[in-house]
């Protein structure tokens, strides 16, 4: 098949297409996104308060450092088979902030394709894990993203690696964060490997049922799929780091500066890890 | 307008009748000529159709005699369900080369290709961004014969807009189209007393209204804007969304796994779901219609309006359908209403659309008119001359304005008020210096037929002034009521 670039589309300037963005129709339930504030607010009002407040009684410092209006790029250390962090992250904006705003959660393409999740996720306001979409977001839309550079590589890992993040990709989101101008703000969340500890990873099962990942967990696979969800009560804590800014034109392109500034990202968020670890005394009270 | 002969490909089609339709009532449109095997499957006015398929031997000779500058391209088959997989293919890859052959080489007169195509080019997979934009390539291979052939189709059009710069080339990318007069595999699914779905999807739809999509192909072809464009409505529905609007339940009827089974099943059932509309019942798409925006074009309505829409049709269709006789075609009728001298009445009903030979004719009156204009002032030193005429010009035309309000004001009045007051206006329009002068040459030697068909090349001063100058004359029922429909459609465009 020949493959040719399409003709060239009369450049438009990004500050006009973005004024063409289509406007709220407000007796919709859904937005483009497929996000569905009546499921997303019957979510939040019963698992995830539960869950935040009661389960695992989340404790979150450096709240203010989420800004309060326009895009930015949350970054954030991820782990569990069905992993519990990304909604705790998204509760503790909506409870502590000043400006509950809503956060989209970057999620794998293979949720798209999978049965149930493909319908559940976007409702509760998860998006694929596209450049496209998060330049869309986080550019166009001014909104809040959440992205795990370590992406599955951190779902999958055992229990005994725990806190240790694993490499950060190709630094696709520092470019997304550059490319928008929006800043990037680092998130420790610890907690989480300890409530949905993973001891094994089955390959075959994987293989068998298509899912992306086996894990062999306190609770899952004996208990069925909603063993996934079967958390153990470690005491959360999330701690909001200090934005950094990208205030330059084009620093995107600059590939070397890129990974730089996502090796910095990384290390900030270990150091983090590290920091809280050796002031936590207990993994069940804190 | 930047188009004024157009080659429509593919007349027969909804979109290529609807389009010349649209465009045949521009009068600035000198030609409207119509190529496809089959007869035109909507009423058409002055557009002329050539018995043509994708012949370009046969295409080439039509584009040079008529001189066609733009060239519209509406035939792509994008629903697999309409025809077999071999005949898509020959109309969609063969069939595109074939026409831009007609349309290529250094002495060709086209100067503007418009293409439409289908968003079916990004095709539906889960790792595609949620907004596809124009510059964009799919991330996967295309699966489905369809999506094949765009992605061929669209290949060999931008080949072509390389090799001919000074030619416009536009690709209008459309999405799944909705409305009353069209038929799709979706609107099918859709008139179903439920909605199908495959179970555990809720795929993202976007739509485009019937009505959008040709107002965008004449948007096309009255600017100028080469490049690719994806033409949908405003908002992406969910599928459980459409059916809420739509008013039905939805039911997820399709296995996750083993969809094609089923399809198969339901097939036998008489429910057709073509393969490209199931990968969109899976992964669902949404395209970003910014840029088409941003060069000017307003949709009339949301993918939400346009499902709306569609639902009131559904709803109203059991009762209405075949009320309406369908239209066919008969070569003899419209070759004798477009060409025989003694079809009269189509002037008076089409009082813009004027053949060549009345053009001509138009022409020579004006200038006739401009020169008697000018004799009138022969006595004054040139360079007094247009001032002098300009200063006239003003007064008459605020006399005019003066006695067209006075006129509508008398309207409102009590009837015989009226009359007196309409007679006073009359009169003291008569007292102008102008009016009594014959606003055109000879004008009193003009049919009935021929001064209506002068009118609609009249400003709107000129027009009154006539007005005045027939009711004092000759006073023709038929021209004065003419004037004034023509008056009254130049109001309201103003």
């Amino acid at each position: 098949m020949r493959d040719r670039a399409a003709p060239t589309t009369a450049l438009v300037p990004a500050e006009e297409l973005k004024s063409h963005l289509p406007g709220v129709e407000p007796e919709r339930q859904l937005n483009d996104w497929g996000r569905s504030e009546r499921i997303e607010g019957i979510f939040d009002r019963t698992v995830a308060e539960f869950f935040y407040r009661y389960w695992f009684r989340a404790e979150v410092e450096g709240i203010e450092n989420v800004p309060a209006a326009g895009g930015a790029l949350l970054v954030s250390n991820h782990s569990g088979a069905l992993p519990p962090d990304a909604a705790m992250i998204a509760k503790a904006i909506r409870e502590e902030h000043t400006h509950a705003r809503p956060l989209n959660i970057t999620v794998e393409h293979f949720f798209k394709g999978y049965p149930g999740f493909s319908t559940l996720l976007p409702k509760i306001g998860c998006v694929p894990a596209h450049p496209a979409n998060v330049h869309r977001l986080l550019y166009d839309e001014d909104q809040l993203v959440l992205v795990f550079p370590e992406g599955r590589k951190a779902t999958e890992k055992l229990y005994k690696d725990r806190y240790r993040l694993r490499r950060f990709g190709r630094g696709g989101f520092v470019e997304a964060a550059m490319r928008a101008r929006a800043p990037i703000v680092p998130v420790c969340v610890v907690g989480a490997e300890e409530s949905a500890p993973v001891f094994a990873q089955v390959g075959l099962m994987k293989r068998l049922t298509g899912l992306l990942y086996f894990p062999i967990t306190p609770t899952f696979p004996h208990f069925g799929l909603l063993g996934m969800l079967g958390y153990l009560p470690a005491k959360f804590k999330l701690r909001f780091l200090e934005p950094i800014h990208f205030d330059d034109e084009g620093m995107h392109e600059d590939k070397a500066l890129v990974q730089t500034v996502a090796h910095e990202v990384r290390a900030r968020i270990q150091e983090g890890l590290w920091d809280m670890l050796a002031k936590r005394k207990s993994v069940w009270f804190g | 307008m930047d188009s004024s002969r157009i080659l429509i490909t593919g007349l027969s089609t909804y979109w290529g009748g609807r389009l010349a339709q649209a465009l045949e009532r521009f009068p600035e449109v000198e030609a409207v000529i119509g190529v496809d095997n089959e007869e035109p499957s909507v009423e058409l006015e002055r557009t002329e159709y050539v018995k043509v398929g994708a012949q370009h031997a046969l295409l080439r000779r039509v584009v040079e005699a008529a001189e066609i500058d733009t060239v519209v391209d509406t035939r792509l088959v994008v629903d697999s369900a309409t025809t077999s997989s071999s005949k898509a293919h020959e109309n969609n890859v063969m069939g595109t080369m074939n026409i831009l052959a007609a349309c290529s080489g250094a002495d060709s007169p086209v100067r503007k290709v418009v293409f439409k195509s289908s968003t079916h080019f990004y095709g539906c997979h889960t790792d595609d961004p949620a907004f596809f934009d124009e510059t964009m390539r799919r991330p996967q291979q295309p699966r489905t014969g369809i999506e094949k052939d765009i992605v061929e189709a669209e290949a060999s059009v931008n080949e072509f807009a390389e090799r001919h710069p000074d030619t416009a080339v536009s690709i209008l990318r459309f999405a799944n189209v909705l409305g009353p007069d069209v038929e799709t595999s979706h609107i099918k699914l859709f008139s179903l007393p439920v909605v199908p779905m495959i179970l555990g999807f809720d795929p993202r739809y976007q739509f485009v209204h019937e009505d959008d999509v040709v107002h965008a192909l004449e948007h096309a072809v009255k600017h100028r804007v080469p490049g690719t464009y994806n033409v949908a409505g405003d908002g992406v529905l969910a599928l459980s969304e459409v059916a809420g609007l739509l008013g039905k339940p939805y039911a997820p009827v399709l296995p996750p796994w083993g969809t094609g089974l089923a399809t198969s099943v339901l097939r036998r059932l008489g429910v057709e779901i073509p393969p490209e509309a199931l990968e969109q019942m899976r992964y669902g798409r949404g395209v970003d219609n910014r840029r088409f925006k941003a060069s000017g074009f307003h949709y009339q309505h949301t993918s939400r309006e346009t499902v709306m829409k569609l639902g009131e049709h559904l709803r109203i269709h059991p009762v209405v359908r075949g009320a309406q006789e369908p239209y066919r075609y008969e070569r003899e009728v419209e070759d004798f209403l477009r060409w025989s001298p003694h079809v009269k009445n189509t002037r008076d009903k089409q009082v813009t659309a004027l053949s060549r030979d009345q053009l001509a004719e138009l022409q020579r009156l004006l200038t006739s008119f401009a020169d008697t204009a000018g004799m009138d002032l022969d006595r004054q030193p040139a360079a007094d001359r247009a001032a002098e005429a300009e200063r006239r010009a003003e007064a008459a035309e605020e006399a005019a304005r003066d006695a067209a309000t006075r006129a509508a004001r008398a309207e409102q009045r009590a009837e015989k008020q009226g009359r007196e007051a309409a007679e006073e206006s009359v009169r003291q329009a008569a007292e102008r210096p102008r009016p009594s002068a014959r606003p055109v040459e000879h004008y009193d030697d003009l049919a009935a037929e021929e001064v209506i068909a002068l009118l609609a090349s009249l400003e709107h001063e000129d027009l009154q002034t006539l007005r005045v100058y027939e009711r004092e004359h000759a006073n023709r029922a038929r021209v004065l009521s003419a004037i004034e429909s023509v008056l009254a459609r130049g109001g309201s465009r103003v």
